[in-house]
């Protein structure tokens, strides 16, 4: 195909990737989206094998990567639990965070294949954006293996800090700046891959001091930044699908960060630093408030079921120990049955409610939860003050009023779902332990709030049987 | 001032503006290529900064309900990555270039067929009420 011909086609894949983004815009629209984004996929990779000069060794080589990654790939995306998106989207991050650095590599060690020059005199600006392409690239890969493993539980999502931290990852990024600028003076291999060393061990310091409740951020900041690696590979080789595709994937990543930062009220840089949260809250025992507070109430699931009876309006707020209980499905029975007794149902999704952007409306649609009973915080929360009950199961942190009251509150500041505006509020719960912020909710000492405790499943079921009675 | 100074004068003025022309020349030879090297640049840089833009407006079109199936498709757009891999197999004779164009396809096809598919899989499950 010849050069003119292939870049008409980069150009088709570029406007197709952009309709599948545009595609999502609305459930309905979705599919047909994603099926514009492989399209242009296909297209492409074809227009590429056909371009002039691939011997047919190359393209049986390419073919039997695609079909081997193709299979795993495939694979994967059948097998994952939806719980455990998060987990196989970081882990996605990171293959291409490493694709990014070998075609780096290849691109050095060929460069005669890019037009970028010969090997051992490659252009200056050609090494300038490679060792962008790279050092983003390799940084993407070893943060993504963190974030994989700490959403994965194989490593505590406690953050792990030392003394000197900042100063470190500081003293690393100017050496990395040295290095680059050297590696383009130069143009040497040992600079080359001295560059991706660092850059794997930077990605892999700037991760560890971020906690397990900041990992949508990290998920959605390693998205941004694999399209960035993109975008640094498209300007190395001169390509412009790749650099319109980087672009398109660091801006939506970049975007992504912005909304779970603010629904934390938390600053990037404030997340980045670290040390926020850890993996466990200290754990009373049900009833144990502190002494000055009016008692907790406490109540039977048959109590609540026979309240929500009576219930006109019900708003469902589901957390993410909501889905660690695999209580989703049973959740969409009680609504089932509810509706069944003329009320009306509805959910409420706070923006940081799963492990990454929209998680929690994954995990509810995979329960044949339909997505317009679905609200996100800014819809919803004027109607928590006509609800009869609201059901707060798996959340916490979430729907404590103490970050609109409590200045001195670790999460003042951050958007909540009033909850406490409800009639009656059932909060699900094992026990009285605070939230990933550690911040104890008030709300649990309400006169208008019930606590059911146990396990978030059997509670549902409990509260099912009474129903069905 | 005799004639024969006001001659060795004028020989080397003459010197020194040949000289001249000669430093303007190599100047000039040596920012052609600069500027023929920035032009390709800035348009590619053109480029990626209005697909920064585009990106900006569409994705803050996405409905906040399918940000995870935007991190799906995101993620197999990403590697289109492997176009620079396919290129680096198929064009050099570099032992160590198609070997790691080889990997790099094989990574970046995890990701697309992977990021396809967990995409598909999830929007399959959004339903309206009654659908």
């Amino acid at each position: 195909m010849a050069q003119t011909l292939s870049t008409l086609a980069y150009l088709v894949a570029s406007v197709l990737f952009i309709m599948a983004l545009r595609g999502l815009s609305n459930p309905e629209t979705s599919r047909q989206g994603n099926l514009f984004g492989m399209v242009g996929m296909g297209i492409a990779v074809v227009a590429t094998l056909l371009k002039p000069g691939m011997g047919a060794g190359g393209i049986a080589i390419v073919l039997l990567g695609l079909a081997i990654g193709g299979t795993i790939g495939t694979v994967l995306a059948q097998r994952i639990q939806m719980t455990s998106l998060p987990q196989l989207v970081a882990a996605f991050h990171s293959l291409v965070g490493m694709a990014a650095v070998f075609v780096a590599a290849a691109a050095f060690y060929a460069p005669e294949s890019f037009g970028i020059g010969v090997p051992g005199n490659i252009k200056g600006a050609s090494l300038v954006e490679m060792s962008l392409g790279l050092a983003i690239g390799a940084i993407t890969f070893s943060g993504s293996v963190i974030a994989f493993a700490k959403l994965d539980g194989r490593m505590s999502g406690a953050p792990i800090i030392f003394k000197g931290q900042h100063m470190l990852n500081a003293a690393l990024g100017a050496l990395l700046l040295v290095l680059v600028i050297a590696f383009v003076a130069t143009g040497s291999p040992v600079l080359f891959w001295l560059i991706a060393l660092l850059s794997f061990a930077l990605g892999f310091l700037l991760i560890i001091p971020i906690g397990g409740a900041d990992m949508p951020v990290v998920v959605s900041m390693l998205n941004s930044y694999s399209g960035w690696a993109a975008a640094g590979i498209g300007f190395t080789i001169g390509n412009l699908l790749l650099i319109v595709t980087g672009a398109l994937v660091g801006a939506s990543g970049a975007i992504l960060s912005y909304i779970m930062c603010k629904g934390m009220n938390r600053s990037i840089i404030n997340v980045l630093l670290g040390g926020f949260g850890s993996d466990s809250g200290a754990a009373a025992g049900p009833g144990a408030g502190n002494a000055d507070r009016a008692p907790v109430k406490a109540g039977s699931p048959e109590d609540a079921a026979y309240i929500m009876k009576n219930a006109q309006k019900i708003i469902i707020v589901p957390g993410y120990g909501m889905a660690v209980a695999q209580a989703q499905q049973v959740v969409r029975e009680m609504a089932d049955l509810l509706k069944k007794e003329g009320a009306e149902i509805s959910y409420a999704i706070h923006p940081v409610a799963g492990r990454m952007p929209g998680h929690m409306n994954v995990l509810l649609a995979e329960a044949n939860v339909p997505y317009d009973e679905v609200h996100e915080l800014e819809e919803i929360n004027a109607e928590f003050a006509e609800a009869d009950v609201a059901y707060v199961i798996g959340a916490n942190d979430v729907t404590n009023p103490a970050a609109k009251t409590d200045k001195t509150s670790a999460i003042y500041g951050m958007p909540i779902l009033d909850v406490e505006r409800a009639k009656t509020v059932f909060f699900v719960k094992r026990g009285m332990s605070s939230g990933y912020a550690g911040v104890e909710n008030e709300l649990f000492f309400r006169p208008n709030t019930m606590m059911l405790f146990g396990d978030a499943k059997k509670v549902t079921q409990q509260i099912v049987q009474s129903l069905q009675k | 001032m005799n004639p024969q100074q006001i001659a060795i004068e004028a020989a080397s003025i003459s010197d020194r503006a040949a000289l001249l022309a000669e430093h303007a020349r190599q100047l000039a030879e040596a920012a052609a290529p600069v500027a023929a090297a920035a032009e390709p640049f800035l348009l590619l840089l053109t480029i990626f900064l209005m697909a920064c833009f585009v990106g900006y407006y569409v994705v803050w079109n996405v409905t906040p309900a399918l940000h995870s199936p935007l991190m799906g498709v995101t993620n197999a757009i990403s590697s289109v990555i492997v176009v620079g891999a396919i290129l680096a197999t198929g064009l050099s004779d570099s032992i160590a270039a198609k070997i790691f164009g080889f990997i790099a396809v094989t990574l970046a096809a995890v990701n697309i067929f992977g990021g396809f598919m967990v995409t598909r899989r999830m929007l399959a499950m959004f339903k309206k009420k009654g659908g």
